[in-house]
């Protein structure tokens, strides 16, 4: 693993990865195939489903259909990969993606993209805060929360041949750049990004850059903070969770998402039945969605690396 | 259908499939009658002539398959694998037991037969698209029959599949509209009205025939008929309890609770009406 983190942006986008990385996919592997629902452009993929109209399907405005759609080829032997924003993708489905994929054990991905507040001019009827929490419900589902283009290209690999209904929340646009291109991830597994004592900082999604920048920050002011990026929300890395809140005694959680039910429900089930520690959440409180740019948005909902720093001092204080 | 031979032995079969979809449901006491005597007709008509398959390599990835997407009629395609040979015929007794093979609605990965698990109505119409483009795309030449309920097709899914299924000419999955007029409630016209079916699948797109549902020549006749250009559609109208009397008499015939007798009474009536099929 390389972490090349320092502040900066990716010069790629998730879209650039979308347009190499399933179509390289889809080359390599006869049984993909990607569906959308009239988003193929939103993630770059519109030019090579022109051209390759056997192995992406535009099932058009009808996103609770093409789930379903995705989970029939699935039982005849494709391996589906489903695209539409993060509220369609998570809310509108979820029916379909519990009982045709899940229940069925029809295997399928589903990205959905511009979670939280990445939806921005969208605004709040485009904002998924809730879509973890939905998908972590679905029995053996996968969720993952991706930070940045590295990430995305080996999950969207290891996604099509992993069983179950994987759900990939990610961004469209670029986000900052935590690793190097050459970065092995395996899901399920945590990457620890930094070794700390006082402070665990459990961060997912856009949240990830946040917690090292928040770590910077705290390590100014003599505060040594463990950093986690738990992109796999589910199955969570119990053991390196567990691990790292017997070292530190306590924990940030930081995620683009509702504090109910997603990352930061997830490490508090762990935590309560493993190892009960002081936590402290750096989430969207119980609210909904609002339009505004990105940084705005990142404020409004109190989403930032000083948000981070706050509530680590405030989880110290607890212990 | 000019082949007597054949017409026989598919209304043996239909009958016989009646006569197994209420043993199932006896050996329970209750469940969903109604709508899996109407649907028995083709069920034999598919099962007992036009799918290809293979009861003992029932995963066989070139097989035709079946969606049904009332998949509370269950107990009738039950029947129908049973007596083909998927399972034996006394496993139709254990339906809804702990750990059965057989639960109420379809579910693919407990019954051998089943290619597809519905229930949750609308669901199967999406799932049934799916097969057909992934079989197209696995270079099979199989096709894929689905069967809607006409309560169900008051499900805005249903018509999200239709749309698709015509747009984008997926020729190899027939749809089946078991227009048998009632649902759970009552009669589906006073619930929510869909109006007139074969407009509405010719106005998306399909080839759209409306029969008897109940006649096994005319179903026939349309299931095999030559493939055009565009999907087809029949619309089967039919009677919800098809083929015991006191079923068909009953308004609120969806679901049964009765006693073993009644079972027996009913049972009766189906064995005598093939004594006199002989």
């Amino acid at each position: 693993m390389s972490i090349v983190y320092n502040g900066s942006n990716d010069s790629k986008t998730f879209k650039d990865v979308f347009s190499t990385v399933i179509p390289q996919l889809c080359e390599k592997d006869p049984d993909v195939v990607y569906l959308d629902a009239d988003l193929m452009s939103c993630i770059g993929m519109l030019k090579w489903a022109e051209n390759n109209p056997d192995r992406a399907i535009n099932c058009g405005i009808a996103e609770a259909n093409m789930v379903g759609i995705a989970s029939g080829m699935a039982s005849a032997g494709m391996k589906p990969i489903v695209h539409s924003f993060g509220i369609f993708a998570s809310r509108r489905v979820f029916d379909q993606a519990f009982l045709s994929a899940g229940y069925a054990k029809n295997d399928i991905t589903v990205i959905g993209s511009d979670p939280g507040v990445c939806a921005a001019f969208n605004g709040g009827t485009h904002m998924p805060f809730e879509d973890t929490a939905i998908y972590r419900t679905l029995p053996g589902a996968t969720v993952m929360d991706v930070c940045d283009t590295a990430m995305l290209a080996a999950v969207l690999e290891q996604s099509k041949d992993r069983a179950g209904v994987k759900y990939i929340r990610v961004a469209r646009k670029n986000s900052v750049k935590v690793y190097g291109d050459d970065t092995e991830f395996e899901i399920g597994k945590g990457k620890l990004l930094k070794e700390g004592n006082d402070v665990l900082i459990v961060a997912s999604g856009i949240m990830v850059a946040k917690a090292l920048e928040a770590a910077k920050l705290l390590e100014a002011e003599g505060v040594s903070a463990a950093v986690v990026d738990m992109f796999t929300v589910k199955p969570i890395d119990f053991e390196l969770l567990v691990q790292w809140a017997e070292k530190t005694g306590c924990a940030v959680v930081a995620e683009n998402h509702n504090k109910i039910g997603g990352l930061c429900g997830a490490v508090c089930e762990f935590l309560a039945s493993r190892h009960p520690v002081p936590v402290e959440f750096v989430a969207v409180e119980d609210e909904f969605g609002e339009v505004g740019p990105q940084d705005y948005l990142e404020k409004r909902f109190g989403l930032t690396a000083e948000h981070i720093v706050e509530s680590a001092k405030m989880a110290i204080s607890r212990k | 259908m000019t082949d007597e031979k054949l017409l026989k032995e598919l209304n043996d079969f239909a009958l016989d499939i009646r006569i197994a979809t209420v043993e199932c449901l006896k050996s329970r006491g209750f469940g969903h009658i109604g709508g899996s005597l109407s649907i028995a007709d083709l069920l034999a008509v598919l099962y007992g002539s036009v799918m290809r398959y293979d009861p003992k390599n029932p995963k066989w990835p070139e097989r035709d398959k079946l969606v049904c997407s009332k998949g509370h009629a269950g107990p009738g395609v039950y029947a129908a694998l049973a007596l083909k040979g998927f399972f034996p015929y006394e496993e139709l007794k254990t339906l809804n037991e702990p750990g059965t093979n057989l639960p109420s609605h379809c579910d693919r990965n407990k019954t051998p037969g089943i290619d597809m698990t519905t229930g949750s109505l609308g669901q199967g119409t999406s799932l049934a698209v799916g097969i057909a483009l992934g079989d197209k795309l696995k270079g099979r030449d199989s096709r894929t029959y689905l069967i809607v309920g006409d309560g169900e097709a008051v499900e805005g899914l249903v018509w999200e599949a239709a749309m698709f299924t015509a747009a984008t000419k997926v020729t190899n999955l027939m749809w089946f509209i078991d227009w048998n007029k009632k649902q759970l409630d009552g009669y589906t016209k006073v619930i929510n009205d869909h109006g007139d079916f074969r407009a509405k699948f010719e106005a998306f797109g399909f080839e759209a025939i409306q029969l008897d549902g109940n006649d096994i020549a005319q179903l026939y006749d349309a299931v095999t008929a030559p493939i055009g250009d565009k999907p087809r559609a029949i619309i089967m109208d039919t009677v919800k309890g098809k083929g015991v009397t006191e079923v068909e008499e009953t308004f609120s015939n969806h679901s049964m609770n009765v006693p073993a007798e009644v079972f027996d009474r009913w049972l009766d009536e189906l064995r005598a009406r093939k004594e006199a099929q002989r």
